[in-house]
């Protein structure tokens, strides 16, 4: 049978998020009790979380989250790591053993800084030398695989069901302002943890319910610009995209969301001309990133959290508010679990963009 | 000596008890082929000369005509088929190069026919055109790599002239010259009511038909006629042709019968004079050569219109088109072998060129290799006979296709491919006036554009289908298609799975 990544996978889910504007410290606990609720709409092939502020300490280095499927592909990863960064520490990522949770790989994590002679000579921007390392990484090392490499985040995945995996990586010891979740339900058999979501780059990370009719479209397409889709995922392209409008072409989360799940172009010839001006570049010019079919995403990235639907609304979505907390789920039975009492709860119209940040 | 005659191709069959001798039929017929018989009283019909283009079939009024194939033989031979042997007996009769109308009609595979498409089932809903906005708007012109935004952080629109189509299919190149002017007419018509373009061919622009710009393409070919500033600014785009698929690697000739007085002024070119193209462009003889008349065009149209270079699918296409792309063309033009065309030499027609299908998917993909597939739009052609195939064709990863020959059909065309003889009875492929006014311009134009419409409903209801609601997410969507009875070259070729797979 074919391994992950050999064939395209589609897949149902569950997702949740949470996020504190001012920058309280959530326990990872919480996300769990909210992805939980929702147990039926995984199968147990895959869950995750991604929790954002939850290094402080290492705020400013880069945290790399790393599989291995044995001592040799880890003796070889940390070469290739040491002739390209600093690693200023290194550890088991601390795990506890679960009944469901079988046959995991080794799991380690390190805090880097990229060595400043090695960034010097590549002639490339800081992310952008993070970014191609990490790729190199899954792409050549066999048995090795970077699936989380932000800064003061980091992401937890297994194939589980969530609130399994949450157990299994003692989340109730973290805290951060932000998390995501995911819990899977994949239609092809996963037999790999590197398959499970969220799936990130750099500091984006992304949940994501549903199955994009536009993926080849959106993938040979972001496959020009040096992103290579070994996982043939709808969210590995969705966040490789998001890299490349965010990061790459410095749109912001607003624009990139009208780029991916544009207005119709119904829509946009009645608005005023500036409006429709900017909305028109933006589809000529991305046409090639407008994705289509059922989806519902949040997106994690570095202050910020970013909800969306797609044009149609084919995924349900809910958004919830108290206080400076924003809760976002496929359900709202997820949100009111850890939340009763919201000032108020609403369902994002399709290719509505709900984007909240850290005050300023 | 006798040896000159062949039997004709079809024969004419005419109900005697239908018929009412009313001559109707021979009015019609421009080829001569029925008479009266004032001694018999009976209408005769000379089948040597009949195309089986149907127009006395379709004008009779009590139905007393059909035209048959002939089961008059050769012996049957795997080998020397019957066009085999006739074309040697005219040559050898005649001593010239054998020409031949429409498009290659020979048995060779059509990939189109070969690729299937998919739908949705349960785990993606199909989207109901009728129900839900269903969106087929194309842009075609390059793309800028930088995002560039004003003091107050709006972004720029800093992208080149482009074309704006509503669908994504546009009338290819037919010159007026070798189709008349109502058939231009009715192009130019339609073109502007469905929000697409059609494309003048190397016979410059009728004056009548400047009113119609916002929805032509010129196009400047190696003959150069009818190529002067205005022309040049009256579309929203121009076209320089490199080739043809029909034709690919010679020029072309419009015999001087079909140079009359107004073709003669459109084309800038003395009347009843033979027109004749040269193979190659005489100022380009290189890549090189091309960037240069690329760019003096944006120079004598102020960097306003797009250019489209459009080039024939040969051998080496994919390389060909990357040198293009990076020419400073805006969008480029493939024609396969298949294509239409007014006149070929039959030899060059049916042996030159590769088909579109295979020639589209290799460029497409080594654009994208290179990474520039975004700085330059695809436009292919020849041939493309229904929506399916466009809707293929855009998975394939064109941008928007070209029909001629669908578009003649809607006209009236029935495929006689006989139009190197200037008599078309459907006043298409020719320049007697007589011929001419039988293509009405109103019905005509309301044809083509039912005929767009239609295609353009179906395509909605097979993006639907596929839980595509916008025609850009399935442009080089092949995950799309499958190819059925292919082998593995082929799909690899294609950048397609098998059927099942």
């Amino acid at each position: 049978m074919l391994k992950e990544g050999q064939f395209r996978n589609l897949s149902g889910c569950a997702i949740s998020g949470i996020f504190s504007k001012d920058g309280t410290a959530i326990k990872g606990d919480k996300i769990i009790k909210s992805i939980k609720i929702m147990h039926d709409r995984s199968n147990g092939l895959g869950g995750g979380f991604a929790g954002y502020g939850i290094y402080p300490e290492y705020k400013d280095n880069y945290a790399f989250h790393v599989f291995y499927d044995s001592l040799k592909s880890k003796k070889e990863c940390e070469e290739f790591l040491d002739r390209h960064f600093e690693i200023v520490n290194l550890s088991k990522i601390p795990t506890k053993k679960v009944a469901s949770i079988t046959d995991e790989p080794l799991i380690w994590r390190y805090f880097v800084n990229p060595l400043p002679h090695k960034l010097v000579d590549s002639q490339l921007e800081e992310r952008e030398f993070v970014c191609r390392c990490v790729n190199k990484v899954n792409t050549f090392i066999d048995g090795a695989y970077i699936f989380s490499s932000g800064k003061n985040m980091g992401v937890f995945k297994a194939v589980g069901y969530p609130e399994d995996v949450g157990e299994f990586y003692r989340l109730d010891e973290y805290e951060g302002y932000c998390w995501t979740a995911h819990g899977r339900y994949p239609t092809n058999t996963p037999g790999w943890w590197g398959g499970a979501h969220p799936f990130a780059l750099l500091d984006y990370s992304v949940v994501h319910n549903g199955e994009i009719s536009s993926y080849d479209a959106n993938r040979r397409y972001i496959e020009m610009f040096g992103y290579k889709c070994n996982l043939l995922t709808d969210t590995e392209v969705i966040t490789y995209i998001f890299d490349y409008l965010l990061r790459r072409k410095k749109l912001t989360p607003k624009e990139s969301s009208l780029v991916v799940s544009a207005p119709f172009w119904s829509t946009i010839d009645k608005l005023p001309q500036n409006e429709k001006e900017q909305l028109t570049y933006l589809r000529n010019m991305f046409s090639g990133l407008l994705i289509t079919g059922p989806f519902s995403i949040i997106l994690g990235y570095e202050g910020g959290m970013m909800a969306l639907n797609d044009r149609l609304k084919l995924r349900s979505m809910v958004v919830g508010e108290k206080d400076n907390m924003v809760y976002i789920a496929s359900e709202e039975s997820a949100i009111r679990v850890i939340e009763p009492n919201l000032d108020k709860i609403w369902s994002p119209k399709g290719g509505e963009a709900v984007i909240v940040e850290l005050n300023k | 000596m006798s040896l000159g005659y062949v039997y004709s191709e079809f024969e004419v069959v005419r109900d005697i008890q239908k018929c009412i001798n009313c001559h109707i039929c021979e009015k019609e017929c421009a080829n001569e082929v029925h008479s009266f018989s004032s001694k018999h009283k009976i209408m005769l019909a000379d089948d040597t000369k009949c195309v089986n283009c149907h127009r006395c079939v379709e004008k009779c009024p009590v139905r007393a005509l059909k035209i048959v194939k002939t089961n008059h033989a050769f012996r049957e031979n795997g080998n020397w088929n019957e066009n085999l042997i006739k074309q040697i007996f005219k040559q050898s009769q005649e001593g010239g190069v054998l020409l031949s109308s429409m498009g290659n009609p020979n048995k060779e595979p059509i990939y189109w026919d070969k690729i299937l498409l998919n739908a949705s089932q349960v785990t993606n809903p199909p989207i109901d055109p009728l129900r839900e906005p269903m969106e087929t708007k194309v842009f075609l012109g390059k793309k800028t790599d930088k995002i560039e935004r004003d003091e107050n952080n709006n972004i720029i629109n800093n992208l080149s002239a482009g074309i704006e189509l509503n669908t994504p299919i546009m009338f290819s190149a037919m010159s007026y010259g070798s189709v008349s002017y109502n058939t231009h007419m009715c192009l130019a018509k339609s073109a502007k009511e469905l929000g697409i373009c059609y494309n003048t061919g190397e016979g410059g622009l009728h004056k009548d038909l400047y009113e119609y710009g916002k929805n032509t393409i010129v196009q400047v070919a190696s003959g150069r006629f009818g190529v002067h500033k205005d022309y040049l600014n009256a579309g929203v785009a121009i076209e320089i042709k490199m080739g043809q698929g029909a034709k690919p690697g010679i020029g072309g000739h419009l015999p001087g019968n079909k140079i009359v007085e107004d073709v003669s002024k459109t084309r800038m070119i003395p009347k009843g004079a033979d027109a004749i193209s040269p193979a190659p462009h005489h100022d380009i003889y290189s890549i090189e050569d091309l960037r240069q008349l690329i760019y003096s065009l944006k120079e004598a149209t102020d960097y306003k219109k797009p250019i489209l270079v459009k080039v024939a699918a040969v051998h080496n296409i994919s390389a060909i088109a990357s040198g293009i792309a990076r020419s400073g063309a805006d969008i480029i033009v493939i024609d396969g072998y298949r294509g239409g065309t007014g006149a070929a030499p039959t030899m060059i027609r049916d042996n030159v060129g590769i088909p579109i299908e295979l020639a589209l998917a290799s460029v497409d993909q080594r654009l994208r290799d290179e990474g520039i597939r975004h700085k330059v739009s695809l436009v292919v052609g020849g041939s493309i006979r229904s929506s399916a195939d466009v809707v293929k064709a855009i998975a394939l990863g064109a941008d928007a296709v070209y029909i001629g020959t669908a578009a003649l059909l809607a006209l009236g065309c029935h495929l006689c491919r006989s139009c190197q003889t200037g008599k078309c009875n459907w006043g298409i492929a020719t320049q007697q006036p007589d011929l001419v006014k039988r293509l009405d311009t109103e019905i005509g134009t309301q044809r083509l554009i039912n005929l767009i419409n239609a295609w353009t409903h179906e395509i909605k209801e097979m993006m639907g289908g596929m839980g595509i609601n916008s025609i850009e997410a399935l442009k080089g969507n092949r995950l799309m298609l499958r190819g059925i009875g292919l082998n593995d070259r082929e799909l690899s070729i294609l950048g397609i799975k098998h059927a099942g797979e």
